[in-house]
């Protein structure tokens, strides 16, 4: 049958194990932590949250939201991830417009991320050693999810370094990212409807509204 | 997330290459670089969905809900199998020789200890799938992806991929089973498989999607080139 839906099983099943990649403790000022070693700290500290807590065994989204602002979403820097799929379209928005696709943005990937890590079922995380020179201000950390049944899926996490600390601003699942792939539908909503239609339609999805 | 919908899409492959002499005939302005015939392929996706939602769906929703885990994995791993072998000769194809030789050890591994591919004794031990498939050989040869269809039951694909799975169609070996409704039973069995696998993605991309169309199909493009350039793809050059 289709074969995307082949493909994205894969990639989708595992966006959740991506949502399990970074979180928000608290680091000691000046003592940096390297990046592969943070994505795995975050992800693991978020599976065994999600495996102790028995209101998310019981299939709680609710529940899982508040673990993923918990300890996921404060390592994204979701304004970057915003930024990337407007693509050429976002200097051409105002501020305000920007903070609320960021922030509709945002609601958009927690949704899909929750629903995701619903289905998270005893994976194991392989990580891959980071290459990285010194000074490097951007990397890639990559991992392999391996899953009781089916192939392994590649889940990638794009890593910038801040003042104090790393912060993702993409997912890369079995080659696809996340971010990117939503250029052409941002594109499109502009077209359409300007930057405020595109407003409009995300928060509509945030909603509940279908998709077309 | 392979694209191995070519040996159980298999009767498609007639429409596939119909649409497309259908529609090189008659250019229509293009909405995009990789999807020149957007509107046409809008219309069959659609097509499509309403289907799928109806009756493909439901029906791989049963195939889960009836049959054990345990047999739906050996039916995997029969089709796998059968991919490895042609993975093999794609690697070959590509002069990835550890390809080549991972996947000619799973299938002898498999097929000779695992019952005939029931069983996916090589992974247990550690033998990863090469993935490989006739459209990546053609990219890594060098011929351009061509434009992009959404093809009903088949899914998404592009002139290079499409062409893949007519020649993994015409290769066999299900397509040479004489008892035509054996061959036509493993066909659908081999749908159903895929489809039951894809039931959870295809509810992530529901909760994702602004628009499916242009998530599936970029989605699609963008795993495709990821695989074609072994996991390693160059920058994208930019839209004009």
């Amino acid at each position: 049958m289709s074969a995307f839906h082949t493909s994205v099983r894969r990639s989708a099943a595992l966006v959740l194990i991506a949502a399990a990649a970074l979180s928000c403790v608290a680091f000691p000022a000046g003592a940096q932590e390297a990046p592969d070693a943070m994505v795995k700290r975050v992800a693991q500290e978020v599976i065994a949250t999600i495996k102790s807590d028995p209101a998310i065994q019981a299939g709680n989204e609710a529940r899982i939201r508040d673990v993923l602002e918990a300890k996921l979403l404060p390592n994204f820097d979701f304004a970057r991830m915003a930024a990337l799929a407007m693509g050429k379209n976002w200097k051409g928005a105002a501020p305000e417009q920007q903070k609320r696709i960021t922030d509709e943005f945002r609601a958009l990937l927690v949704r899909t991320y929750s629903g995701a890590l619903n289905q998270y079922r005893n994976e194991t995380i392989d990580y891959k050693p980071l290459r990285m020179n010194a000074g490097d201000t951007e990397v890639t950390v990559r991992t392999l999810v391996q899953r009781a049944s089916g192939a392994p899926i590649q889940i990638d996490y794009g890593m910038e370094k801040k003042a104090d600390n790393w912060k993702c601003y993409d997912v890369i699942v079995a080659g696809v990212s996340l971010v990117t792939n939503y250029r052409d539908e941002f594109n499109e909503q502009i077209k359409n409807g300007g930057v405020d239609g595109l407003i409009k339609t995300l928060a509509d999805r945030n909603r509940g509204v279908a998709a077309k | 997330m392979s694209v191995t919908f070519d040996r159980r899409g298999a009767p498609m492959w007639r429409v596939t290459a119909a649409l497309a002499a259908a529609v090189l005939a008659g250019c229509a302005a293009a909405p995009s670089r990789d999807d020149p015939f957007e509107p046409m392929n809008r219309a069959l996706y659609e097509f499509h969905d309403v289907v799928d939602t109806a009756v493909v769906k439901p029906v791989a929703q049963a195939y889960i809900d009836v049959v054990p885990q345990l047999i739906r994995t050996g039916v995997s791993n029969v089709f796998n199998n059968l991919d490895d072998l042609f993975s093999a000769v794609n690697g070959l194809l590509q002069g990835k020789l550890d390809k080549f030789g991972d996947d000619l050890g799973r299938v002898v591994l498999n097929t000779g200890f695992g019952l005939g591919g029931i069983f996916d004794l090589a992974s247990m031990v550690g033998i990863e799938r090469g993935n490989e498939d006739f459209g990546q050989t053609f990219g890594a040869w060098g011929f351009p992806q061509g434009p992009y269809f959404f093809v009903p039951f088949l899914g998404p694909t592009t002139v290079r991929d499409g062409t893949g799975v007519v020649v993994r169609i015409a290769v066999g070996p299900v397509g040479y089973i004489p008892d035509v409704a054996l061959r036509n039973s493993l066909y659908g069995l081999g749908a159903v498989d895929l489809r039951a696998q894809a039931l959870s993605a295809g509810a992530i991309v529901d909760t994702a999607a602004l628009d499916r169309y242009l998530f599936i199909r970029n989605a699609y493009l963008q795993r495709r080139r990821y695989l074609v350039y072994d996991g390693k793809p160059p920058p994208e050059p930019e839209e004009p």
